[in-house]
């Protein structure tokens, strides 16, 4: 599919390529605790984007000299793996994983209380292992999870959803055929119960109002993830008290 | 975008929870006048919402006007406070002090003097000689500020080598419903077990026992309490559990329960 010359018609008789309405959001898995090793885990899927998170810490700074006196430093990783993608991906480190590690890191730096645990670590780790398309905003959501797993305080938690606009649409939760041959893509992630938006880039050209428009139904989406998320995390000590 | 109510009553608070809930971060526990017990993970945001940090379970007195809410955290990492009672592991020994794993963000600071009792001198006597990596100790928090490290001290009843037992980890944070209110779940478990227990708030717990077969129903009991500490009644189920076990295995027999 990816390596059609010919632009795929994108949306149809008001329907997206793979169905859904312009202001539907994929189908969303979520799972919480799902490594032992880590503090915290969670594995999340918006449709065929899948990934994982896992959070260690607070724990002792290594190298020594990186600790602050003051708060806990915060450190990620985003990777995508060899075989989330079509083709195989290098396993380097790109530029762009790089550059996402720092964007995620500090879209969830305003959520965690930091301060409470001075010269101490926090590590996320953030491995894509399906790539469809928004994986950066999928993996900011797995990792609020994982954080909240790890029982580190957080103001609240983050959700992240990837706007775009295909065939003059504003559409909510793009995949990876909307993102390459759309007009725009805009990730936004943030924390519902602040108020606080801690994501926000854009790829491509949006008018002012179409702007609005793609932010309104970004947030609109991300109430509906963050209640997810939310769910998620409650179930896994619901499940115990059942079987009481 | 977001609807925010600044109605900010000097009236009764609106909670939208019950006490023993089971919260997540974000979670608004309750709106307008209410009194958060420190150290807890509540905090209050300007317009007068008071939202929940960790995962946890709710803790909400009400007595006339006055609503108190504290929040017990279910998980998260060892955080040393002076005065807490701990487990360690020897992890190195330097020049006069020996660092001890108490599963926190930091070592622990052992001194050579106060293990010893008396001034050490490092040109004539090596620390390895009396704890050596791997030892487990049984230790206090003696000062502990986040600027430093937390020192230890064994200076106190009980304190010092472990010499003979069996160590096992739990959740840090379940350490609270292990002992009980008053003591009332420890005491419990060691009447019915024959088993002499030290927890540490660090989340290691220490039991020397009579014979193996007891000591795998206590461990099993202790597991059970980590993994059902979030619900109600868990004194008198752990209670028939350990019960049931021991009939299990012969060391019991049904009349005498």
């Amino acid at each position: 599919m990816g390596l059609d010359k010919e632009r795929p018609q994108l949306i149809v008789n008001g329907r997206r390529i793979d169905g859904r309405a312009p202001d539907e959001l994929r189908p969303i898995e979520m799972e919480v605790g799902v490594l032992k090793n880590a503090d915290g885990s969670a594995i999340v899927s918006f449709g065929n984007t899948r990934v994982l998170a896992a959070v260690y810490g607070p724990r002792e700074v290594m190298p020594k000299h990186v600790a602050m006196v003051d708060r806990a430093v915060i450190r990620c990783r985003y990777r995508m793996l060899s075989f989330s993608t079509e083709e195989r991906k290098s396993p380097a480190p790109s530029r762009r994983e790089i550059e996402l590690s720092k964007v995620i890191r500090e879209a969830l730096e305003p959520a965690i209380m930091s301060e409470l645990f001075p010269r101490t670590a926090i590590d996320i780790f953030i491995e894509v292992l399906n790539a469809d398309g928004g994986t950066r905003t999928t993996g900011i959501t797995a990792a609020a999870l994982a954080l909240a797993d790890a029982g580190i305080p957080m103001r609240d938690l983050v959700a992240g959803v990837a706007v775009g606009k295909v065939d003059g649409v504003i559409v909510l939760d793009i995949n990876k055929v909307e993102d390459m041959y759309g007009e725009a893509d805009m990730p936004v992630a943030a924390m519902p119960g602040v108020g606080r938006i801690t994501l926000l880039q854009l790829n491509g050209v949006l008018s002012r109002d179409e702007f609005s428009q793609a932010l309104a139904l970004a947030l609109r989406g991300i109430r509906k993830i963050y209640e997810l998320q939310k769910e998620a995390l409650r179930r896994k000590y619901v499940s115990t008290t059942e079987e009481v | 975008m977001w609807l925010r109510c600044s109605t900010l009553s000097k009236s009764k608070p609106i909670l939208y929870f019950q006490s023993r809930d089971v919260v997540v971060p974000g979670d608004v526990i309750a709106q307008g006048d209410v009194e958060i017990e420190t150290p807890s993970y509540v905090t209050k945001l300007e317009d007068g919402r008071v939202v929940a940090n960790v995962m946890g379970l709710l803790n909400i007195e009400e007595s006339g006007e006055k609503v108190k809410v504290s929040l017990i955290p279910l998980k998260g990492r060892y955080i040393p406070r002076p005065g807490d009672l701990v487990i360690g592991i020897v992890a190195d020994a330097g020049l006069t002090a020996w660092f001890i794993d108490i599963r926190a963000p930091f070592p622990g600071v052992l001194n050579a003097a106060d293990y010893l009792g008396r001034p050490f001198n490092p040109a004539v006597e090596d620390l390895r000689r009396y704890l050596d990596v791997g030892d487990v100790v049984i230790a206090k928090v003696a000062q502990f500020d986040r600027t430093r490290d937390p020192i230890l001290t064994v200076q106190d009843k009980g304190l010092g080598k472990v010499v003979e037992g069996s160590l096992i980890e739990i959740e840090p944070s379940r350490v609270p419903r292990v002992i009980g209110r008053r003591r009332s779940m420890i005491n419990m478990l060691q009447e019915l077990t024959g088993c002499t227990i030290v927890v540490g708030n660090n989340g290691r717990i220490l039991l020397k026992c009579p014979n193996p077969e007891v000591e795998a129903v206590a461990i099993l009991a202790i597991k059970k309490i980590e993994a059902e500490a979030h619900t109600p009644g868990l004194t008198e189920r752990v209670r028939e559990f350990i019960i049931e076990e021991k009939i299990k295995r012969g060391l019991m027999s049904r009349g005498l329960g």
